[in-house]
């Protein structure tokens, strides 16, 4: 597809800068500490979900650092939700440039996501700070994150590129998409330990979503290696059904990007 | 889903010196009666398909064009003729739905001054976001920063958010802007028709550097006048055909003539009465359109019910103001009943000035002269100019003295 090099180019470079930066500085425009909501808003999740669910239901008994493992899901969800949603409105929201000038269409949503990533990066570099306050002893396996955090964006990213293309075309995708994200927070084991779900098979199927093996595999390479925290290679005992979320985030992302290319001609006169 | 099956191929190739080639485009806009752009109404179209309407708008039919590199191509049509479709179509905005666009070269469209253009950042921040969608990088940007900011006559306000410049400040800055585009090829659509008098000296200021630099430049317009001044070649479009290529003075005025045509077919004014034995009462012209120096030659078709002896009166108007009125009081009229006929009127115009005139005709009973039929507005007649512009109705009368 070539697309590293037209990502290389440098005037997509250039455009693809001030398109995060706009992005960037938009987002939180007119409030009053601006960028800190986008650590704030996880912490005060985090918080509730904490409060509610170390006393009233006391869900992450015998989980080592609890509080620790309940943030790394939360950022990361919290990343892929918005991601997903902010990429969903981007075609539509830059109407403006898509119906009057030549830019690539990737790079409306492409942009979006990398904000998602920065604020990504933010949100980590906070669990690290809380990570250390809570003495969490650093792990070797620390040196996933990244490849976890690729993951997770390349899902994204695929969903993200369906998204938004269809969302030009129907505009009740947007609260769909809110509903299935509801959904997903639930069925992905972010606030409760997957050691409550007894029945092996249920695990399993939990595992088929690609946000539960990344966000359980995170807290195994970040928090501890323990056995109350299962993994996928935990749960199948090695076996190569383990792949199969891989395999479900490329196949999204062939999806997506297809569906993309196939819509991108005509997003100018659907808008 | 009625997938467009043409396709843009954008090249850089130094050695054609051909800058964009369109070959048998044909586009169509699917309108569908009642846009579906939710999923209730999707899903309802899909279980009963009879239902669903859409009209099919045929925009560009078999259009075949090339652009020579260097050249300044003019592109002229009505509203709704798709010429702006077309122009975006070679912006690479929208995609043919038949034929293939070739662009050979680094291309900018301008749609439209200030795309782009955030009123929540300040203008400093559009600048920079302007000039990446121009193709240059920040630091070419910061290197012609100040230009662009005393060019635009701002440099006061750049900190401040765009949204409270006012549109005369925000257009100067967006051109200030445009006028770096570095690209082969520049696509240019009604940009002069925002602005004042200045401003649009100073686009022609910009287009005559244009053809200095022997940059291609395609423009859709409206304005003749900038035709003729700066293309070298330029492309009528009518209903989404080609009506005329080649030189602008040609192309412009096929224009002109095609825009004096149209209104007058349709004379929705016009109103008629008839009573007292006359069954019609119509005015035709020769022509459409008229020269100062030639001679208004007009039928007047009537038809009576009766062999009463009878005249016509008939009145030329500008603005609901009588000009001149004529009658055929004294004049042999024929009278055969149940016979359409024909009286001729001849006046020469070179005391009208050019414009837009109305014509009345009126029936009346000889002897008495009251009134049997009035046909308002039976016909347009427009006066084409002829040398300098002058005011008033009047040409040329009275004469000059010094003492």
């Amino acid at each position: 597809m070539g697309i590293v090099k037209r990502v290389n180019s440098k005037k997509n470079r250039a455009l693809l800068l001030q398109l995060v930066k706009t992005d960037f500085k938009l987002r939180y425009q007119g409030s009053v500490v601006g960028y800190l909501w986008s650590l704030l808003r996880p912490l005060f999740m985090f918080l509730i979900l904490y409060v509610v669910f170390t006393t009233v239901f006391p869900l992450g008994r015998g989980v080592p650092h609890y509080p620790v493992y309940l943030f790394v899901g939360i950022i990361l969800w919290n990343f892929f939700a918005e991601m997903t949603q902010q990429s969903l409105g981007s075609i539509v929201g830059r109407g403006d440039l898509i119906r009057k000038i030549r830019i690539p269409r990737w790079m409306v949503v492409f942009s979006t996501s990398l904000n998602a990533l920065i604020n990504l990066g933010l949100n980590l570099v906070v669990l690290m700070v809380f990570m250390a306050l809570n003495h969490v002893a650093p792990l070797a396996t620390l040196l996933w994150l990244p490849l976890i955090v690729i993951e997770v964006y390349i899902f994204g990213l695929g969903i993200s590129f369906f998204l938004a293309a269809l969302f030009v075309k129907y505009r009740d995708i947007q609260y769909v998409w809110e509903l299935i994200l509801q959904a997903g927070f639930y069925l992905t084991p972010i606030l409760y330990p997957l050691t409550r779900i007894e029945n092996p098979t249920f695990q399993k199927i939990l595992f088929m979503n690609p946000m539960a093996q990344a966000i359980q595999d995170a807290r195994y390479a970040l928090v501890s290696h323990d056995n109350a925290i299962v993994t996928i290679w935990r749960a199948f005992d090695g076996g190569w059904y383990a792949l199969f979320p891989f395999a479900v985030v490329i196949a999204l992302f062939c999806v997506g990007i297809t569906y993309f290319r196939n819509q991108q001609n005509s997003f100018a006169e659907n808008l | 889903m009625g997938k467009d099956k043409g396709h843009l191929v954008i090249t850089d190739d130094p050695n054609d010196d051909i800058a964009i080639r369109v070959e048998g485009v044909y586009k169509s806009f699917r309108l569908p009666h009642n846009k579906q752009s939710s999923l209730k109404g999707s899903l309802i179209n899909l279980v009963s398909r009879g239902d669903r309407t859409f009209e099919t708008q045929e925009v560009l039919n078999d259009v075949t064009f090339g652009i020579k590199k260097g050249e300044f191509f003019g592109i002229v049509g009505r509203n709704g003729s798709g010429k702006s479709t077309l122009l975006k179509m070679l912006a690479g905005i929208y995609a043919p739905s038949t034929g293939k666009i070739i662009t050979n070269g680094s291309l900018t469209p301008f749609i439209e001054l200030g795309v782009g253009f955030n009123p929540e950042l300040t203008g400093r921040e559009n600048v920079y976001m302007n000039g990446a969608l121009l193709g240059f990088s920040e630091s070419e940007v910061f290197e012609m920063y100040d230009d662009i900011v005393s060019f635009a006559e701002i440099e006061r306000f750049m900190d401040q958010k765009l949204k409270n410049y006012s549109s005369g400040m925000q257009v100067r800055l967006a051109f200030s802007i445009a006028i770096r585009a570095k690209s082969d090829i520049l696509l240019i659509d009604e940009v002069l028709a925002v602005g004042d008098a200045a401003f649009q000296q100073k686009c022609y200021a910009y287009f005559d550097k244009l053809k200095e630099e022997n940059r291609t430049i395609v423009l859709v317009t409206h304005d003749m006048s900038a035709v003729n001044r700066f293309c070298d070649r330029a492309l009528l479009i009518e209903n989404g055909k080609i009506k005329a290529i080649g030189k602008p003075s040609k192309v412009s005025n096929q224009y002109t003539l095609d825009n004096i045509e149209a209104p007058s077919k349709r004379n929705d004014t016009s109103r008629l009465r008839l009573n007292n034995g006359v069954k019609k009462l119509d005015i035709e012209l020769r022509k459409p359109a008229y020269k100062q120096s030639e001679n208004l030659v007009f039928d007047i078709k009537y038809e009576l019910d009766n062999a009463n002896p009878i005249d016509f009166g008939i009145s030329i108007l500008s603005q609901n103001l009588s000009i001149i009125e004529q009658n055929t009081k004294g004049i042999e009229i024929d009278t055969t009943p149940h016979k359409e006929l024909t009286l001729t009127f001849t006046i020469p115009l070179r005391m009208l000035n050019a414009g837009q005139y109305r014509i009345d005709v009126a029936a009346f009973d000889r002897p008495s002269f009251s009134l049997q039929a009035f046909h308002v507005d039976a016909a347009t007649l427009y006066i084409k100019q002829n040398g300098d512009v002058r005011g008033g109705i009047l040409n040329e009368v009275g004469t000059w003295a010094q003492k």
